[in-house]
């Protein structure tokens, strides 16, 4: 196909150097995400599924290879990748309007589409009655649908996922993968998600990326066909998830879960 | 999305009259029970000035009869009935002229020098290594450089003060959760603009420490700054009472310090709690 893919990282390494030592975090990934998919990276602790995410966000430029969006080379972090973190990185002095206000109101929008903005992306994720609330005063859940909302108000294209939804209870979790996909299928976005959720990233993903550690890279691509809503406990969900753990635990047998 | 999910949410319920109730009768106990200690000094103080045990002491009694002359006279109209006030108002302006110099200086210098490494490896050797010195080490070059009287207090009041505020904001500046910035940058907020919507909210919490430590020791540095020579002050009523060896003088001015610096430290809290309502650690 001739359409330029919106992601694309090429031959992508990094290597950290601590004094003397010298780890491999990732080694030789390529990966190849198309305009209004769902990707998940999947993979135990050390398989840099994290240090990838990191690099095509723009926090940290790979040691070898090239990201490339929309073909040209990411240079630092950037509002059209919008990242949503595991510990939510809400600015704790700003209220929910504030934070969600924080990108458009930095790139200077004018004030009247900024309060319109505002608004429609703090009702997007129903926080309309906990508009003026801080941080602290917020579930789990309500912080990571801020955070979310807080990129998708920014004209993110691509929305970075690092475990979002790690630190919150099951039932919270639920929820919230319900409601991403609800607003993925609204809004045509692009979805890159980390996880270390066998059965969040077959719930989730158009594509599961498969990762290895020592030293981390991508094993291998499953591309989920199964239809939506999926069902977590249909048979077909089980036949995908047993293949995708089989294919995960021959090469760690321990860690896989 | 909806928000079905229950919030536990505390601060957000409205309190109920009869949670108002109760939280009059809790604040009574505290403050009851905050006064138990003082009260059994005052006690014990009296009883050992009427046992006699000290003739130089003057007893709680005898130390608020001269506090009201010293306050409003018209008891013994002596030199300094009536002077309280103009005593206070001289401290006063010292202390918070001194510490706002201090703020002005230390909170600025104190952002740089946690952001801009070429200004901390220019001036935090010579900072750490003028810091322990004391303030009041600084007395007899103080009265040289600034001579007899009020400039001199106000100089030593700076340096009480400065030092707090300005290690302080270096601490919330490099304490900054480094995600903030990558938040912010992903934002689109980078590089200079981040100082001002990152860097300093979030230092906001270390630099109000700073402040109410710096002046907290600006009341304590003080009385040592007004024993240059100046004549007015509550540091001199205390030096002209210990000459004098009028004691329910000196007792009274340090009852008139402590007051002044609680109710100052409670103005501090008070702004504080305002702008930081944001942080679950600034409620109270």
């Amino acid at each position: 196909m001739a359409e330029l893919p919106i992601l694309d990282v090429q031959g992508v390494g990094k290597t950290y150097a601590f004094n003397d030592t010298r780890i491999e975090a990732l080694r030789d990934a390529n990966l190849t995400v198309r305009k209004g998919e769902f990707v998940c990276l999947i993979g135990a602790s050390g398989c840099g599924k994290s240090t990838l995410l990191r690099i095509v966000a723009g926090f940290e430029p790979p040691t070898v290879g090239t990201a490339l969006m929309w073909g040209k080379p990411i240079q630092g972090p950037a509002p059209d990748r919008g990242m949503v973190f595991q510990d939510y990185g809400l600015f704790p002095w700003l209220t929910v309007r504030e934070n969600i206000g924080f990108g458009p109101a930095s790139r200077g929008r004018p004030k009247s589409e900024l309060k319109e903005t505002v608004e429609r992306f703090v009702a997007l994720v129903g926080l309309s009655r906990f508009a003026d609330a801080y941080p602290h005063q917020l579930s789990g859940g309500m912080k990571q649908r801020v955070a979310i909302a807080r990129v998708l108000a920014n004209d993110a294209e691509i929305v970075l996922m690092d475990e979002p939804f790690g630190a919150l209870d099951a039932m919270t979790r639920e929820r919230l993968q319900d409601e991403l996909l609800e607003l993925w299928q609204r809004t045509g976005l692009t979805v890159l998600f980390v996880t270390h959720s066998i059965e969040e990233a077959i719930f989730l993903a158009d594509r599961v990326v498969v990762m290895e550690p020592g030293p981390g890279r991508i094993a291998c691509e499953h591309r989920i066909t199964l239809p939506r809503p999926r069902d977590v406990a249909s048979p077909e969900f089980n036949a995908v998830r047993r293949e995708l753990s089989a294919r995960l635990h021959s090469h760690h047998a321990k860690k896989a879960a | 999305m909806s928000d079905a999910t229950v919030p536990n949410t505390g601060a957000l319920a409205a309190p109920s009259p009869r949670l108002g109730g109760f939280r009059l009768l809790a604040r009574l106990k505290s403050f009851g029970l905050a006064l138990i200690v003082p009260l059994l000094l005052l006690l014990g103080w009296h009883l050992a000035v009427k046992a006699g045990m000290t003739r130089l002491i003057p007893s709680p009694g005898e130390v608020a009869e001269y506090m009201v002359d010293f306050a409003v006279g018209g008891i013994w109209d002596d030199a300094f009935s009536a002077t309280l006030l103009q005593h206070l108002v001289a401290s006063a302006s010292r202390v918070y002229g001194g510490f706002a110099l201090a703020a002005l200086v230390a909170v600025p210098l104190g952002l740089l020098i946690g952001r801009v490494k070429l200004v901390s490896q220019l001036l935090d050797p010579f900072i750490q290594l003028m810091r322990p010195i004391p303030v009041t080490a600084w007395l007899p070059l103080s009265m040289i450089l600034f001579g007899l009287g009020p400039k001199s207090a106000f100089f030593l009041v700076f340096l009480g003060a400065f030092y707090p505020i300005l290690l302080n904001t270096v601490f919330g500046v490099k304490s900054v959760e480094p995600r903030l910035f990558e938040a912010a940058s992903m934002l689109g907020c980078r590089g200079n603009a981040q100082f001002f919507k990152v860097v300093l909210p979030a230092s906001l919490p270390s630099i109000f420490t700073g402040l109410r430590l710096g002046l907290g020791l600006a009341w304590f540095v003080i009385v040592v700054g007004e024993m240059t020579g100046v004549p007015q002050g509550l540091g001199a009523v205390i030096m002209d009472g210990r000459t004098l060896s009028r004691t329910e003088l000196v007792i009274c001015g340090m009852i008139v310090i402590g007051i002044a610096g609680f109710l100052s430290d409670r103005l501090v809290v008070l702004l504080m709690n305002r702008l930081l309502r944001w942080s679950p650690l600034h409620h109270g």
